[in-house]
């Protein structure tokens, strides 16, 4: 067992790291305040190779895999949650779905383009009445011949409206269900029939953009399939098991985030006399920060090396997803704490945190699907996959 | 123009807390990074070949048994191969050995142009750098913010008080990059997969056949006093604006 970070390893954490404080910190306050999504951000985290995880090299994949790739995920995400969602948006969502189901052709066309960064993704499952039961769903394809009509809704989606391509699953066979959905390729800068709604009400993740998708009569090609008809369920629960690793890293970083800035803070705060950390109740607070953040690291760390070395990892993302935005939420919640009314102040990043770690409890899955999963699993009513 | 080499340093990162142990600075649990100003004579390396200036740029360090690391970080922003001269036999040595070493590495590979950082943030000498080109009896221009080949011929800019310097030098030459000469890449993901398959020599000082000792000796290290405790100005607010302006200028002289 080895706890260290290769040689590679090292300088991948090591250039996320300056990537994310010299290309997204110094933006963080005004797109936060703007809610405005910075899309040279995601063109340079595509030349530098950071959406290309585990794609082969042939359409522009970096060559590295799950343990650099969390690596990279975390660095970013400590300084910038919304920006996480890229990884997820662009590479595990979209490019490393195609690459898996795809046909040559449509690996050509879309994978290069995604981790280049010179387009943006998406994926859209959820809809406004479906949430959490994915087989419920109620957007159809309707095979028309010589193409696909699309109708229906999808809602919350990640890039919904400033994407150039993204998956979309929809029923194609009366009653939906699992065997009733598939999976789609949708070109957006190439269909009529699609309106893109920008949703503003979000409490937080404000600069990454989030959309209603409305298709009414919406032409699709044929081609646009991906993968077997009738099995877009199975896909869409393939392509969550590596999507949910985003959440579980940039949860855990968002943890980590909180607990160094708390324990800077509290050696910089002085009250009675002396730096606030010198207090005990602090210092416990501090520890239970540590504690989170190093938990919900390593099992991150779990999860990516099972699904590095091809080993049923579902259990274990789930672990790791659900740990980490406690961690996040608790170290937030703490943070907030010890930072006293500067943590209740727009100036500080508290309010930020707070608001960024309650989305992961939703997305991708709430906590309570996931303890379904890590619980039927232990219980062997379902496979670990 | 053929090969540029670029002689890089690994140091302390910029965050690094400095401590002494056994009279030495610790090293323990401290980050290694490339020099910071060698980044710059690194990018600029970069450029020029990808101008079609340069066919081959190499890198060249002098140091202990971590400096791969800092090579490597190099090769994974786009350079070519490394030459590493590992000193970690030799115990402490001063910038007259230093020098020695590099310039006998930096002419085991043909070149018509050096490049290295302004000054390396650790011990600050600014002088290994220059006195290499020495040894190899090239000329060479410290601190330059701009430079342009033509042919055999440099042209550099420097700051100097009160404006810019601007000097026309044969080829092959040494400089040395100052911030602000360009803005030195990170290394990509393939960059970093691309690393691990190039070139990287390793030599020892048996191999350059330098014969050098040290001609300066450090006495001792010592950190920098704790900074004193604040000072707090008490009574009427004339009075203390008043005082506070004098202090600053007298005692303080940031006014
Ligand atoms: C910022 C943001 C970005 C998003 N991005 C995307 C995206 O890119 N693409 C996409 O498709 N979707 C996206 N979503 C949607 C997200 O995936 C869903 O919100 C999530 O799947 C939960 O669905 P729901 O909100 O409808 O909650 P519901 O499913 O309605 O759940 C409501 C509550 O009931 C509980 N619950 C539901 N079923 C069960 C059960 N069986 N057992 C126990 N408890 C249960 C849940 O835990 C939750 O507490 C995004 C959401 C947000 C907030």
């Amino acid at each position: 067992m080895d706890f260290g970070l290769t040689e590679e390893q090292q300088m991948v954490q090591d250039m996320a790291k300056r990537f994310a404080e010299d290309e997204i910190a110094p933006y963080i306050e005004e797109d936060e305040e703007n809610h405005h999504y910075r899309r040279e951000i995601l063109t340079k985290m595509g030349e530098l190779g950071l959406l290309g995880w585990s794609i082969p090299e042939e359409y522009g994949g970096n060559g590295m895999g799950w343990m650099e790739a969390v690596t990279a995920l975390y660095e970013i995400a400590k300084v910038h949650t919304s920006w996480r969602l890229s990884i997820s948006g662009n590479c595990w969502g979209p490019a490393f779905t195609i690459n898996e189901y795809g046909t040559e052709e449509q690996k050509q066309k879309y994978i290069p383009g995604l981790v280049s960064g010179e387009f943006v993704g998406s994926f859209a499952i959820t809809e406004a009445n479906v949430g959490s039961d994915v087989g419920a769903m109620k957007t159809t394809a309707e095979d028309k011949g010589d193409h696909w009509l699309l109708n229906g809704s999808k809602m919350w989606i990640s890039g919904g409206h400033t994407c150039d391509v993204g998956l979309v699953y929809a029923v194609t066979r009366e009653g939906g269900g699992v065997k009733g959905l598939s999976c789609f390729v949708i070109d957006y800068r190439d269909i009529e029939g699609c309106e893109r709604i920008p949703i503003h009400s979000k409490v937080g993740m404000w600069p990454a953009p989030t959309s209603e998708l409305v298709f009414e009569n919406c032409k699709i090609p044929k081609d646009a399939l991906l993968g077997e008809e009738g099995k877009g369920f199975q896909i869409c629960m393939w392509m969550l098991n590596n999507t949910r690793m985003g959440c579980a890293t940039g949860s855990a970083a968002l943890a980590a985030a909180c607990g160094e800035g708390a324990a800077q803070y509290c050696n910089e705060r002085i009250q009675f006399g002396q730096p606030i950390g010198k207090f005990q109740a602090i210092q416990h607070q501090i520890a239970t920060l540590k504690l989170e953040e190093d938990a919900a690291k390593y099992l991150v760390y779990r999860a990516a090396w099972l699904k590095e070395n091809k080993l049923p990892s579902q259990q274990a993302t789930s672990i790791a997803k659900v740990y980490g935005c406690k961690a996040a939420v608790e170290g937030a919640n703490l943070a907030m704490k010890i930072y006293g009314a500067y943590g209740y102040s727009t100036e500080y990043p508290c309010g930020r945190w707070l608001r960024d770690a309650k989305q992961f409890e939703t997305l991708e899955g709430t906590s309570n699907i996931h303890m379904g999963i890590i619980g039927g699993i232990e219980l062997g009513y379902q496979p670990n996959r | 123009m053929g090969n540029i080499v670029v002689a890089i340093k690994q140091v302390f990162d910029t965050e690094a807390v400095i401590a002494i142990s056994g009279g030495k600075i610790s090293d323990q649990g401290v980050k290694l990074v490339v020099n910071p100003f060698d980044e710059f004579a690194i990018e600029e390396a970069l450029k020029i070949k990808e101008a079609g200036g340069a066919d081959e740029v190499t890198i060249v360090s002098v140091g202990g048994e971590k400096a791969p690391e800092a090579i490597r970080t190099a090769l994974a922003m786009g350079a070519d191969k490394g030459i590493h001269v590992d000193i970690s036999s030799l115990g402490v040595i001063d910038e007259f050995v230093a020098a020695e070493y590099l310039a006998k590495a930096i002419a085991t590979v043909p070149y018509d142009l050096v490049l290295a950082g302004r000054i390396a943030i650790d011990d600050g000498s600014s002088q290994v750098a220059v006195r290499a080109a020495e040894v190899l009896g090239i000329p060479s221009v410290s601190s330059i913010l701009k430079l342009d080949i033509a042919g055999s011929t440099a042209t550099v800019s420097r700051e100097i008080d009160g404006g810019t310097e601007t000097i026309e030098i044969p080829i092959p030459a040494l400089f040395t990059a100052q911030k602000g000469l360009n803005e030195p890449r990170l290394p990509s993901m393939m960059g970093i997969m691309k690393a691990k398959k190039k070139d990287l020599t390793v030599l020892t000082p048996a191999d350059l056949g330098v014969d050098a000792t040290a001609k300066s000796n450090v006495l001792e290290y010592s950190l920098p006093p704790a900074r004193a405790a604040g000072k707090k100005l008490t009574g009427e607010a004339a009075d203390t604006a008043a005082e506070l302006a004098k202090l600053l200028r007298e005692e303080a002289k940031v006014i």
